[in-house]
């Protein structure tokens, strides 16, 4: 059945659970079998025990070094795309929707990236946290195998400390077989993480990466940087152009405003008439409206 | 009994009521036996929940070797295969 597809030869009403520890049971008893005086693997058993220890701390660095350089990256890679968000806005601002969706598009392919990146992150961040907890477990383990295989030694002839001897080396290499796996795994997604990591700082640093996803860093913003150079240009050029003509329609509202200010004066000056003489223009300038009083009062003292 | 999750740690499992546990394992040796992947992730996932619910962590520092051992719950077909398999994925 399901069992003959798993494992060839074994009962078939065995369930899986059945069959992974057996797995693990024939490693620990090949290993027994291997050593002549029993007590000697207890010494031999701590020793591998230290070394992965030592192993699986290094792991739960390396994940975390990995995990930082995930973040790294993250951090860059948004910031490509709220630039890329802003060009979009400025070129919007400028009535520029090509550029617009250029830059928009850009950010996209970016913050799939970012996505990418965010999925891994979570990845590294599990590993890290089951390895920190399997270290802790190993070594309360290995604390505890310490112990035992002192008391073994002490207390037990060879032939007495056999089964006890049997149980706590299957018990830990069981651990062992266990932890040991789980660091492979850390040990293969770090490899892989790093070679991927390594793979965008390099397009980063050659600037391809910019192509990829920011767009050569200048194309959308040199446009940008042009058009608000130009469209500064034609505000200036407007605003001379005002300037010049100022001058001589002002002048002319100014005349217009006169009559109907002269108009509007009878309340005050109800004896000068629509054209009142000098004099009293200068007094009627008093109630003109702050904006035309500058051309005015001149023309009036002149 | 004690069970074994891959990755997880060790669980003591009442064991006067395995029948739960039993069809579980059953379910997952029947997804195999289809070759369905998604039956045998469910079917994995719902038998380590159900380890979890009837057992309690074992004491860190006890050296007691499982009855049981359990697939870690990512595991795929694949790596099942490879688990068993003689020098399959165990290192040592």
């Amino acid at each position: 059945m399901a069992t003959k597809k798993l494992m060839k030869g074994t009962a078939a009403r065995m369930g899986v659970m059945k069959r992974v520890s057996l797995v693990f049971k024939a490693k620990a008893n090949k290993a027994l079998d291997k050593m002549e005086d029993p007590r000697e693997t207890l010494d031999y058993s701590y020793q591998r025990q230290l070394e992965l220890l030592t192993k699986v701390r290094r792991g739960v660095a390396d994940v975390a070094t990995s995990r930082k350089r995930v973040e790294l990256q993250m951090n860059q890679l948004q910031q490509q795309a709220n630039k890329l968000e802003d060009q979009a806005r400025k070129a919007l601002g400028m009535g520029r929707e090509d550029l617009a969706r250029a830059a928009l598009e850009r950010k996209a392919s970016a913050q799939s990236q970012l996505n990418d990146l965010q999925a891994q992150y979570a990845q590294l961040q599990a590993e890290e946290e089951k390895l920190t907890v399997a270290s802790q477990r190993l070594q309360a383990k290995v604390d505890a195998f310490r112990t035992r295989k002192e008391t073994i030694k002490a207390t037990y002839t060879a032939a007495e400390a056999q089964t006890r001897i049997n149980e706590a080396f299957t018990g830990i290499s069981e651990e062992m077989g266990d932890v040991g796996m789980a660091i492979q795994r850390a040990e293969d997604k770090t490899a892989q993480m790093q070679a991927r990591a390594g793979a965008i700082d390099e397009l980063m640093a050659s600037g391809a990466l910019d192509d990829a996803v920011g767009g050569r860093r200048d194309d959308i913003q040199s446009e940008l940087d042009m058009m608000a150079a130009s469209s500064d240009v034609e505000r200036e050029l407007s605003r001379l152009k005002g300037e010049l003509t100022a001058g001589a329609p002002k002048q002319l509202e100014g005349g217009a405003n006169g009559n109907s200010q002269a108009g509007q004066a009878p309340q005050g000056q109800a004896q000068g008439g629509p054209y009142a003489p000098p004099p009293q223009a200068q007094t009627q300038s008093a109630a003109i409206p702050a904006s035309d009083r500058p051309a005015e009062p001149q023309d009036g003292e002149g | 009994m004690i069970v074994r999750i891959l990755g997880e740690g060790q669980f003591q499992v009442d064991d006067t009521d395995t029948t739960e546990l039993n069809r579980l394992d059953t379910e997952l040796e029947t997804a195999v036996e289809h070759d369905d992947e998604a039956a045998f992730s469910a079917a994995l996932r719902g038998l380590l929940d159900q380890v979890r619910l009837q057992g309690s962590p074992l004491a860190p520092d006890s050296l007691a070797p499982s009855d049981l051992i359990l697939p870690r719950q990512d595991s795929s077909m694949d790596d099942v295969r490879k688990l068993l398999a003689d020098d399959g994925l165990i290192p040592g």
